[in-house]
């Protein structure tokens, strides 16, 4: 499952570093939910957020794309660097942000439209088509990077919620993937899928990796093991270990890490 | 007034049953309550319903054959007495039940439960009752007025020396335009003002409009119809029709349909904005974390998916304009008359309805009949706009549940 020769060819070097960040806390009101987060997460890799619930490993996924922007009591403080550039500076529309920044949703939730209006949403807001083939194009282009096309190609005018639950979350993978986006974040993605559709979707994040860096909140260990080259463990708040998979998983360094992974905390 | 001295006297037998019903159980439990299979409050009430409940099946009966007109007045007295019986015996019937291994839990759960049901049942025939007297009324109607002419008559003019004309096409006219007047001004405002409230203002800016809106929906019509007489009636008569030479009516259609439409805006916010809110966040969500501006993902994620609910609430405030009067009768006048100019008066069915039956009225002629025929007719209407609104907003449920 886990290829360690591949990290190889994704030697490490500092241009990749696709999203920087710096010293981010985050606020829920008086709570203080985030903890002087440092992370370098680099590009063309999938880099897992593991941790007991609560950590807020979600919350700084949201924090990448500014979704915490709509809960009124949340305040973020800090920097991240998408590309060199603070996502946080007034300059900064989150709009765009979130047209580079893709996102997958814990529960699947396509839109109450045709399966095909569900995959063209994002680039028919953005203008990505000039023509109605070129939209055609970038669906099919969508639906086959979400290892879908086969099962619904002929069914694309059908409603997108009369899906299985798997083929919903692929088809929500389809909707992100289609505003060919520079970064996709996946907030727990399978936790509402069966097994045979979460081994889908893990399969399908390997191919993604090769277009783009992927960032997956995950409860499950072993998911994170088998599908990221890096992954940062939460705890309370703070960002306790960072590193590469095998290292976390073999090696840590920290003793909360340790506890977490062999199943005592958490 | 015997009846209604029987009915206080059952109901003081049935606490003397409940009271003589809890001390004999438990007197009969001995030390240990437990011994008994129900708590003593339970025996109580047993012997309590059991003593109301025969005698209020008495008088039932009794008021139901007196207006069927089997009963004469004279016979009070006897069912009075009658009345009183069953409960005593009731009472004593329950009273000789009590013991240790007498189910009372369940009895009185039985009885509650036929209780709950009757209840639910006087609601059901009372419809039943109402559609059947407009229908017996009707069909009187149509023995003395050629139907034709009723549904398809251009001329209402009642004249109670005899050879009116009769005819429903210019009240329903008038209905159905006041109607769509009023739709045209409640639905957009309503449903933006609903948008705003769910997916724009704050939650402190939240609670105080929505309560605001709601104030209005507390208003009584005919105070709204006083607005629409001595307001906005003069208002567009001054400023809009004399100058465009439309009309010099004081009451209009268009008056009528603009207050009409105020009064529904509470109506079709307050319901927009439940349905709106039952639209789940992920929805919201994804369509924020694709990229869509706020007013992106209210046009085409949020509105679409709340577009059945919404349809429903539409449907149900046209019923509510169908069914309005007294905003009609003092806004949009009284005559009957079939015109595309909305500064006219006109006149809706309800308004005809109440003054065809105001006044002496000899129930025999056709001039007071057709009363009921137009309330059969407006209650055929409003009743298909619910059955088709209740399936849209089903059918909305069914999708997110």
């Amino acid at each position: 499952m886990y290829d360690t020769n591949r990290r190889v060819e994704n030697a490490v070097t500092p241009k990749d570093i696709k999203i920087q960040a710096r010293k981010v806390q985050v606020f829920y009101g008086d709570k203080h939910a985030l903890k002087d987060v440092d992370v370098d997460i680099l590009d063309k890799t999938v880099t897992a957020f593991i941790g007991p619930s609560g950590c807020g490993k979600s919350t700084f996924l949201r924090c990448i794309n500014r979704m915490n922007d709509t809960i009124p009591i949340a305040r973020v403080e800090g920097e991240i660097l998408l590309d060199g550039e603070d996502v946080y500076d007034r300059r900064v529309d989150p709009v765009q942000l979130r047209a580079k920044v893709g996102m997958v949703f814990q529960k699947p939730n396509p839109f109450p439209k045709s399966i095909y209006d569900n995959v063209a949403y994002g680039p028919r807001i953005h203008g990505l088509s000039r023509n109605r083939a070129e939209l055609d194009g970038i669906v099919e282009g969508a639906l086959r990077g979400a290892a879908l096309w086969n099962e619904v190609k002929d069914r694309l005018s059908e409603p997108g919620t009369g899906l299985s639950g798997g083929q919903q979350q692929r088809l929500c993978i389809a909707r992100a993937v289609a505003t060919s986006p520079e970064v996709l974040l996946m907030d727990e993605p399978c936790s509402a899928l069966d097994p045979i559709a979460t081994a889908q979707v893990e399969e399908l994040i390997e191919e993604l990796r090769e277009q783009f860096s992927v960032v997956i909140v995950t409860h499950s260990m072993q998911q994170a093991a088998r599908v990221s080259q890096k992954t940062a463990f939460f705890h309370l708040g703070n960002l306790v270990e960072y590193g590469d998979t095998d290292d976390i998983f073999t090696r840590p360094k920290d003793s909360r890490t340790e506890a977490y992974i062999s199943g005592r905390i958490g | 007034m015997p009846l209604s001295w029987a009915f206080f006297a059952s109901f003081l037998l049935a606490a003397a049953g409940y009271i003589l019903g809890r001390s004999r159980a438990f007197a009969t439990a001995g030390p240990d309550a437990r011994a008994l299979h129900s708590r003593p409050t339970y025996h109580g009430t047993s012997v309590g319903l059991m003593a109301l409940l025969p005698s209020l099946g008495v008088l039932a009966v009794a008021a139901i054959l007196r207006m069927a007109g089997v009963l004469t007045d004279e016979t009070g007295p006897v069912v009075g007495i009658l009345a009183l019986v069953a409960a005593v015996i009731g009472l004593g019937l329950g009273v000789t039940r009590i013991g240790r291994q007498y189910q009372a839990r369940n009895a009185v759960e039985r009885m509650v439960l036929g209780l709950l049901m009757l209840c639910s049942l006087i609601a059901i025939v009372t419809t039943l009752g109402i559609v059947l007297s407009l229908v017996f009324e009707t069909g009187r109607f149509f023995q003395v007025y050629d139907w034709k002419t009723f549904f398809f008559g251009t001329e209402w003019t009642p004249r109670f020396q005899g050879n009116s004309q009769l005819g429903i096409l210019p009240l329903l006219w008038g209905t159905l335009y006041v109607s769509a007047i009023a739709l045209l001004v409640a639905v957009p405002i309503g449903l933006f003002a609903a948008v705003y409230m769910s997916e724009y203002a704050s939650r402190w800016v939240r609670g105080f409009v929505k309560p605001a809106i709601e104030v209005l929906a507390g208003i009584p019509t005919i105070v709204y119809g006083l607005f629409a007489l001595i307001t906005v009636g003069p208002l567009l008569r001054d400023y809009f029709a004399q100058p465009l030479g439309l009309g010099n009516s004081g009451t209009s259609v268009l008056t009528a349909g603009l207050v009409m439409g105020i009064m529904l805006i509470p109506f079709v916010s307050s319901l927009s904005d439940d349905i709106i809110n039952a639209v789940p966040q992920s929805l919201r969500d994804g369509a924020l974390g694709l990229g869509s501006t706020p007013s992106e993902t209210v046009r085409q994620v949020v509105l679409p998916a709340a577009l059945p609910g919404i349809v429903g609430a539409v449907l149900l405030a046209a019923s509510r304009a169908i069914g309005e009067t007294m905003i009609v009768v003092l806004g949009a006048g009284a005559a009957a008359q079939m015109s595309l100019n909305p500064l006219e008066a006109m006149t809706t069915i309800t308004v005809k309805i109440v003054s065809q039956l105001t006044g002496d009225s000899d129930f025999n002629s056709p001039e007071t009949l057709v009363a009921f025929a137009l309330g059969l007719t407006l209650f055929v209407i409003t009743l298909a706009l619910n059955v088709v609104a209740l399936i849209i907003v089903r059918k909305y449920r069914e999708q997110y549940e």
